[in-house]
């Protein structure tokens, strides 16, 4: 590039529309799966609503649900594998690694943007023509895909909505394949000058292993997907056995495939993706809780070495997802060693995490909240998987509400918070401004609270066997007729947790004008990204060469001048 | 350029032309022992053994694979290890179905 | 705004960041080609005994081999490509170029003419899972070797190379990062082949 380039006006397109610039994309990411958040989130209120209720008018949407206002039964399946498909594709991965990677990497690795600009913008308007796709199949004759988020045959092939799901998922994983190659490569090469591999952030190791993740693990996906719409477009069998009998007649394909064989492929991502929604998370709340407990992370390395061999375990545990398939005791056995070796490292992170709390002066602002309140959520939502890797207790917990208690607690009040931690604590920097205490607080509470009351009865509903995605929630089955009155419950907690988010949305709308104006270190933190401007310079992030000198988290070293020593600082 | 490295890259292209000359006759002995009289594991592990020795010329000797630095090849390796996982997939499915 | 290390390499990896980053993509596309390979042999395992060969048997050998050695010469082209570039030799570039671009074109036809004759003779995907498998594993290769074409027909046209008479090394190292995709590519149908075609 020449350097008379490097004056020259951007035109308003240029600067925030088709932006190269990493800040900007990392903007975009943000506001595109927030959004996406907030409507995936509704999806799930209009099932809550038929679950609490069955079968009476849904309100305020229930006009777009057909004349009646109730909501059907496929509709039902459809916004309950597209709550799936948006809060995990459209939603939290992008928020995590599109929004946060591409935002805060380069800051804190001290470079002055992505390695490859032009390739990160890619990775955005590839991911938000994936998110048209799939917002679009509402809308086509066909309906949107209804088989799942793991869209599993034979039902997939036959059910409609799933041909443009399919085309969605494609635009989706060459995004984030775009962008993990993209992060890899600028965490290897870009580094500033003294920045050692032991000098980076735990949010730049996590962000490292998460990238190579979704590099390796999502093209298995794809290839699924190409065999899965082979399926369906050209009547190819390769998830459809001889003899396969649907709605009452044989169907007429060459047969010998297997619904195996998609199983395998899904979960060879799908798996690694559980670590891709964690890692991130650990990373902000190791960055959150060093700042507010004003002490270096307890067992640093430890923590890398442990994310690093989480994200190789991840790989070889998928199975523990298919111990009903009639799979052999030796691979059961296989599976069931693998998903409890993975937990080792789980908890080796949360131990060191709790151990950094001992003896700290903590404050307890509310990016430290939400990090806080990861620990115990994360842990609840981690201890509930080890019965369901063991085969034996999965038989009968295997497709329950326990199931879904289980993923949500690692997701929602575990992921979910952490990126909420991250958005308070790095706001900021992006805006220049801080968010509201007292809102944040008030964001806080009721999410805490009622994130609790929507997911700890899906235990209890689990335990006794109530299965998921069932349109009545189970009332035609006696064995559910004790816990069927959690559904109420539940769904109250449901809409009071929507009605906790609007505080959030207007701390961020009033602080990014009105907010208390912010130096750039407001949280006397030691990471370079502070020793940016707020917000940092346009396309070099930094008015100077960077040079560092120092490990991430120099806390109140004994006989420093002030509490904390920044990476810049010799 | 120096002089120094004019011939060095006078040098790979010789080595570039021998190994055109060994894939295309490594892809004619393919096809020949196609047409071997033997049973098809070993016919299998022969077209896979001879496909091997192809790919490897590509990768070490076109893409430079034998002086690249250490950093691609541990990525690599570790891709490679993934790939056999990947492999792994279908075989324990079928030891498994088979040993029932 | 310049980004570090784009044409020069960073002492410490001795790389720069086109280098990795094909290199971490064709990572990523060992496991796209991985997963497709994985469910060949899963079909192949499933499927009555002998079903594949026959299936495999309605294929052309001699036109693939052909096919084979075409892919094979335009990976030799189009290192030839780059190795003229390093001789400072352009014209030399864009003849070598060029038939890296005509190998690519006559594997297409070629493929074609495969193709209608198996559609001709009744065999489509559908027929069956070897069919299946054939068509999925050929077709994605076609697509990369399209994709392939399109990026170098750009260096190959005066759009794309005009970069070499502001900035040779850059342009050089584009050419570089444009044939290891293309080996890879070459490499995949080395695989191809026999698996398809012999086995």
């Amino acid at each position: 590039m020449s350097s008379d380039q490097h004056h020259h006006e951007e035109s308003f397109i240029q600067k925030y529309i088709f932006s190269v610039d990493h800040k900007t994309i990392g903007l975009q990411y943000g506001i595109t799966s927030l959004l996406f958040l907030l409507f995936g989130f509704g999806l799930m209120m209009v099932m809550r609503w038929q679950l609490a209720y069955p079968e009476t008018p849904v309100p305020i949407v229930g006009w777009l649900l057909g004349e009646t206002g109730i909501l059907l039964p496929e509709i039902y399946n459809s916004l309950g594998a597209m709550h799936g498909t948006i809060m995990i594709f459209l939603g939290v991965v992008p928020l995590a690694v599109g929004a946060f990677g591409n935002y805060m990497v380069p800051l804190q690795i001290g470079a002055p943007d992505m390695a490859f600009p032009r390739l990160n913008a890619a990775s955005y308007w590839s991911y938000f023509i994936g998110g048209v796709i799939m917002l679009s199949s509402f809308f086509m004759p066909e309906g949107a895909a209804r088989s799942g988020w793991t869209s599993y045959p034979p039902l997939s092939i036959f059910e409609s909505g799933q041909t443009i799901w399919l085309i969605g998922m494609v635009f989706l994983i060459t995004s984030s394949l775009l962008g993990s190659m993209n992060i890899i490569v600028t965490i290897v090469q870009l580094r500033a000058p003294g920045l050692s591999w032991w000098r980076l952030p735990l949010f730049v190791w996590t962000q490292f292993v998460t990238s190579f993740l979704l590099v390796l693990a999502f093209p298995p996906l794809e290839a699924a997907a190409i065999l899965q719409l082979m399926d369906r477009v050209a009547h190819t069998s390769f998830f459809l056995p001889s003899g396969l009998v649907y709605a009452g007649a044989t169907v007429d394909v060459a047969g010998s495939g297997s619904p195996l064989l998609w199983q395998h492929l899904f979960w060879f991502l799908a798996h690694p993706e559980v670590y891709v929604l964690i890692l991130p998370a650990m990373g902000i709340v190791g960055e959150v809780l060093a700042n507010n407990t004003r002490k270096p992370l307890w067992g640093y390395s430890s923590m890398v070495y442990a994310s690093v061999f989480l994200g190789f375990m991840s790989f070889i545990v998928w199975a523990h997802h298919m111990f009903l398939t009639g799979m052999g005791t030796a691979m059961s056995a296989f599976f069931q060693t693998t998903t409890m070796i993975i937990s080792i490292p789980s908890v080796v992170i949360l131990t060191s995490f709790f151990i950094s709390l001992w003896g700290g002066r903590i404050r307890f602002n509310t990016p430290m909240l939400f990090a806080l309140s990861f620990l115990p959520m994360f842990g609840i939502g981690g201890l509930t998987g080890l019965p369901l890797g063991i085969g034996a207790s999965d038989i009968h917990l295997h497709d329950t509400y326990y199931v879904i208690g289980h993923f949500h607690y690692v997701v929602a009040p575990g992921t979910i918070f952490a990126l909420f931690a991250g958005i308070y604590y790095w706001f900021p920097k992006i805006t220049g401004r801080k968010m509201s205490e007292a809102l944040g607080k008030l964001h806080f509470w009721p999410s805490l609270i009622f994130m609790n009351g929507i997911f700890m009865p899906m235990f209890i509903q689990g335990l006794a066997g109530v299965s998921r995605r069932m349109y009545d929630g189970g009332e035609i089955y006696a064995h559910a007729q004790d816990v069927l009155q959690w559904n109420e419950f539940m769904s109250i907690s449901a809409f009071l947790l929507g009605a906790a988010q609007v505080p959030f949305i207007i701390n961020i709308l009033i602080s990014i004008f009105n907010g208390e104006k912010a130096d750039r270190n407001p949280w006397q933190a030691t990471t370079i990204e502070w020793s940016a401007p707020s917000p940092p310079v346009p396309h070099l992030n930094f008015e100077g060469d960077v040079e560092v000198y120092r490990g991430p988290y120099e806390y109140s070293v004994p006989d420093a001048e002030t509490d904390f020593l920044p990476q810049t600082e010799k | 350029m120096s002089d120094n490295d004019q011939a060095h890259i006078q040098e790979h292209i010789k080595v570039y032309l021998t190994v055109f000359g060994a894939l295309a006759v490594l892809t004619v002995v393919t096809v020949l022992a196609s047409y071997l009289d033997v049973s098809s594991t070993e016919a299998i592990f022969l077209a896979l053994a001879i496909a091997t020795v192809k790919a490897s010329l590509v990768a070490g000797y076109f893409m430079h694979l034998i002086t690249e630095r250490q950093t691609i090849i541990y990525i690599l390796c570790l891709t490679f290890f993934f790939f056999l996982v990947c492999m792994f997939l279908p075989l324990i499915t079928h030891t498994d179905h088979t040993a029932l | 705004m310049q980004i570090p290390y784009t044409i020069e390499e960073r002492p410490e990896t001795g790389l720069n960041n086109s280098k990795l980053g094909i290199w971490v993509f064709l990572a990523s596309e060992v496991m796209l080609f991985g997963g497709l390979f994985s469910a060949y042999v899963f079909l192949r395992l499933a499927a009555p005994e002998g079903d594949f060969a026959y299936w495999g048997s309605k294929l052309n050998v001699p036109l693939a081999t052909l096919n084979t050695l075409v892919l094979i010469s335009s990976s030799v082209t189009v290192i030839m490509s780059w190795a003229s570039l390093k001789l400072k030799d352009f014209e030399k570039y864009k003849l070598y170029m060029g038939l890296t671009l005509l190998c690519a074109t006559i594997f297409l036809v070629i493929k074609y003419f495969e193709y209608t004759s198996k559609f001709h003779h009744g065999y489509y995907p559908s027929s069956s899972n070897f069919m299946a498998i054939y068509f999925t594993l050929t077709g994605l290769h076609g697509l990369h070797i399209i994709g392939g074409m399109i990026v170098m027909t750009y260096f190959w046209l005066p759009a794309g190379n005009k970069l070499w008479h502001t900035d040779p090394e850059h342009f050089t190292n584009r050419i570089e990062i444009a044939g290891l995709y293309w080996h890879f590519v070459d490499l995949v149908w080395i695989f191809l082949f026999p698996i398809l075609y012999l086995l």
